[in-house]
């Protein structure tokens, strides 16, 4: 084989095998570290895993917020206003974290139907509304108090 | 009266952009060169109505023109005139504007430092850039007219520019960004008209070398600049949450960061040269990919200013006809690009095509993690999101073996280079720095952790590497101290950036593995213990600020009985749009930043909260290794040769 031959095979030997490693790697990481968005509705139906990762978005509802004293666990109801589902968290909430405005969690399913969440996220601003809760909320056929 | 004056100008910057993009590229085509000296006055013409308009805009915000519709959306009387004046860009529509004066000004430094290129090659490179300004100032125009009044009666009052962006962080992050991703639309021009005009040639990369650069010196200033301000700002002690705006910026960083090596084996060795014009066009088309996910707000994030599907679309139209117009142009000339010459497998041109590989491929990894959730959404599959250990994951690998081949790949020659006489280096530079990292972090802190271990064996590997090629360099001088002056601004910048990159990477291993946070209950004279430190809350209290009130706490740490810093955290309370804004506080020195921040009052009367208290040890290192990259890359395109082409260029 004349060398310039041979160095564009090397070329693209080295570029095929970089993408299949990159494919390869890329998937694997997907495959453990993608979260999949469920609504209160789908989660009361039973629909999400248990024991994975998952987001789950609607609004805090009113009343629900419970704090336990000496410490900063805190239990909430997040609703799409057709199913609920109980939340507990322990850390620091948002700063715009407030009982009847939309919020999305991440965190895992227990048997019993409690979502423990590691992060919980609420809007950024006064206006703004995260597209999974307008989402989960029309689902439930609420699309009006979305905004 | 101001604020139509601004849209007429606005107007014209088109018409000039219109024409630009037009006369001197016909004038190339036909090569009537009355048509191509057009374009410097075009130019200047384009960018003269585009400031004009920008600073009617700014003149809006700072006079509190409150008839103007996005003055009185993001700003207040009450406010400081620096942040009136900063938000100018706080909002979708301003900020499109900066990013078009930034292109206007780009534009213009072509026909400023670029005197001395072939009138050809100039004329097309201009032409290029007035299409892009085409299709921006179109966008701004008919879909994101900043000039829009609210008329008859205007508000008495503004409804206040977002508490998180009354910051400095906003007067610096998005014009340095922005210079970088606009920035390599010059690069991008560069590769355009070479394929228009078929030439090919080293003087061509020579010109396109330094504007890449700059560009990309801005864009990692920018970047740094935003991380920092989201670590201090959003008051929780993150700096880097893989988010979908900030992998917007970070992909047309990893492609820029590719074309700079690339077009480096380009001139000097004549070779990838059909790569760096691809390279080229990815990196704009990573930047325009990143404008339209940050503007079109088809993204859940904190840049998301307004949700308009109009703008999504006009600017996905943009991004469409860039990408594959130039794509089906590259397509079409590729061929007349000639290499020539060969390289070795151990030699530096084979290690910088890994270093471009492994760039790409991370590129495209995070083009993927960011683009999936959107793609999930469109197809109707159910919601998903791709959280940040996917991105650590990928990046942490990859980085891997690139730090790997960068401690072998920067000190090896051109052509060809005989590992043989280097085998005894090699291997005792790497034991040494498998030792170094695993007996360094012990016996300071008494943990092992392996990705500690891993992470710092590599920054100490490339950091013999460096040392050597310092030696390499100076060894046949009379004295090191000459050696080292000789050597020129082009290795001294390579020299750095390569220093700052492992200064970045020492901050991202040790603050991801030794920062410690941990939440507490605190009142006033409550003392905790953190890793040798105590920390007293000495106070806290309510004081009210000029558009703001605040619970002002003051938390005293010593460390031996001796107080070493005082952190005064906030949470404060803008009425005017109701917001809570955590507000950090940070004591920080070169090794480690104390932070404290309120969370949140646990009584009525609010002396009882709830305190975040963090050490995060070297955190400032991965800013300060930005600001020695960004030093490297404008330290190198002051080299001579790039000044001196003149005379290359018309022989």
């Amino acid at each position: 084989m004349n060398p310039k031959r041979k160095q564009r095979l090397i070329l693209i030997l080295l570029g095929v095998s970089g993408v299949a490693v990159a494919v390869t790697l890329v998937l694997f990481a997907l495959r453990q570290n993608v979260n999949f968005f469920f609504t209160p509705s789908e989660i009361s139906a039973g629909t999400a895993p248990t024991e994975q990762v998952i987001r789950a978005g609607g609004m805090v509802r009113e009343g629900s917020v419970l704090r336990e004293d000496g410490s900063l666990k805190v239990n909430f109801t997040v609703t799409d206003y057709a199913a609920d589902v109980a939340v507990m968290y322990n850390g620091i909430l948002p700063d715009l974290f407030r009982e009847g405005d939309g919020v999305v969690v991440i965190g895992k399913l227990d048997d019993t139907g409690l979502l423990t969440a590691d992060t919980v996220l609420a809007k950024h601003d006064e206006t703004y509304m995260p597209p999974e809760v307008t989402h989960a909320l029309e689902q439930a056929g609420h699309p009006d108090t979305t905004n | 009266m101001f604020p139509e004056f601004g849209q007429y100008s606005l107007i014209l910057a088109w018409l000039f952009s219109m024409l630009l993009a037009v006369l001197p590229l016909v004038g190339v085509v036909r090569k009537n060169e009355a048509l191509q000296r057009t374009a410097p006055a075009l130019s200047w013409g384009m960018f003269f109505f585009m400031m004009v308009s920008f600073f009617i805009l700014v003149r809006a915000f700072v006079n509190d023109d409150f008839s103007v519709a996005i003055v009185s959306q993001n700003s207040n009387s009450a406010l400081p005139w620096y942040y009136k004046f900063s938000a100018t860009w706080g909002n979708h529509e301003g900020s499109m504007l900066l990013w078009i004066v930034m292109l206007g000004g780009w534009t213009v430094a072509v026909t400023v430092f670029a005197r001395t290129l072939t009138l050809e090659l100039k004329s097309a490179v201009l032409g290029v850039l007035g299409i892009v300004a085409v299709g921006f100032l179109m966008f701004l125009l008919f879909t994101s007219n900043p000039f829009e009044r609210i008329l008859p009666i205007p508000p008495t009052d503004g409804s206040d520019l977002n508490p998180l962006l009354q910051d400095i962080g906003l007067i610096l992050h998005p014009p340095t960004l922005y210079m970088g991703y606009v920035g390599f639309s010059v690069a991008f021009a560069f590769a355009i008209a070479a394929l228009i005009t078929g030439r090919f040639d080293a003087t061509w990369v020579r010109w396109s070398r330094p504007w890449t650069n700059v560009a990309w010196a801005f864009l990692t200033l920018g970047i740094a600049l935003g991380s920092w301000w989201a670590y201090y700002e959003l008051g929780w002690g993150g700096w880097w949450f893989w988010d979908p705006v900030e992998n917007a910026s970070f992909m047309p960083w990893l492609i820029g960061t590719a074309l700079i090596h690339s077009q480096a084996v380009t001139e000097k060795r004549n070779l990838f040269k059909s790569w760096s014009v691809l390279l080229a066009i990815f990196a704009f088309s990573f930047s325009l990919l990143g404008t339209f996910l940050v503007r079109s707000g088809v993204l859940t994030s904190v840049h998301a200013f307004a949700t308009d599907p109009d703008r999504g679309l006009f600017i996905l139209g943009i991004l469409i006809l860039t990408i594959g117009g130039s794509l089906i142009l590259y397509a079409l000339n590729a061929h007349k690009i000639r290499t020539s010459g060969q390289f070795e497998v151990v030699s530096r041109e084979s290690f910088m095509l890994m270093n471009n590989i492994l760039l790409v491929v991370i590129a495209f990894a995070v083009l993927f993690g960011t683009l999936l959730p959107l793609l999930a959404d469109a197809f109707g599959w159910r919601k998903l999101s791709v959280g940040a250990p996917f991105f650590n994951m990928v990046f942490n690998m990859v980085m891997v073996v690139l730090l790997s081949l960068l401690g072998v790949g920067q000190l090896l020659r051109w052509k060809r280079h005989s590992l043989k006489a280097w085998t005894g280096y090699l291997i005792a530079a790497a034991a040494a720095a498998v030792v170094i990292a695993l007996i360094l972090p012990l016996t300071l802190t008494g943990q092992l952790h392996w990705q500690v271990w891993l992470g710092m064996a590599l920054v100490f590997w490339t950091a013999i590497g460096l040392v050597r090629m310092l030696l390499d360099r100076t060894r046949n001088s009379e004295s090191r101290l000459k050696g080292m002056m000789k050597a020129g601004v082009g290795f001294w910048g390579m020299w750095i950036a390569h220093l700052g990159l492992i200064v970045s990477a020492t901050g991202v291993v040790l603050v991801s593995n030794f920062d410690l946070e941990r939440d507490f209950r605190m009142q006033a004279g409550d003392s905790v213990e953190m890793s040798n430190y105590r920390f007293t809350m000495d106070s806290i209290e309510r004081v009210n600020g000029p558009n703001y009130s605040s619970d002002f706490g003051v938390i005293s740490v010593y460390r031996n009985d001796k107080p070493i810093a005082q952190l005064e955290p906030e949470k404060r309370f803008y009425p005017v749009q109701g917001s809570v804004m955590t507000e950090a506080g940070i004591d920080g020195n070169l090794v480690r930043d104390l932070y404290a921040s309120l969370a949140e009052p646990l009584d009525d009367e609010r002396q009882v909260w709830s305190v975040r208290l963090q050490v995060k040890p070297f955190v400032g290192w991965l800013w300060y290794g930005a600001l020695l990259m960004s030093i490297g890359g404008v330290l190198a395109i002051t080299d001579k040769r790039y000044r001196l082409t003149k005379k290359g260029a018309s022989a």
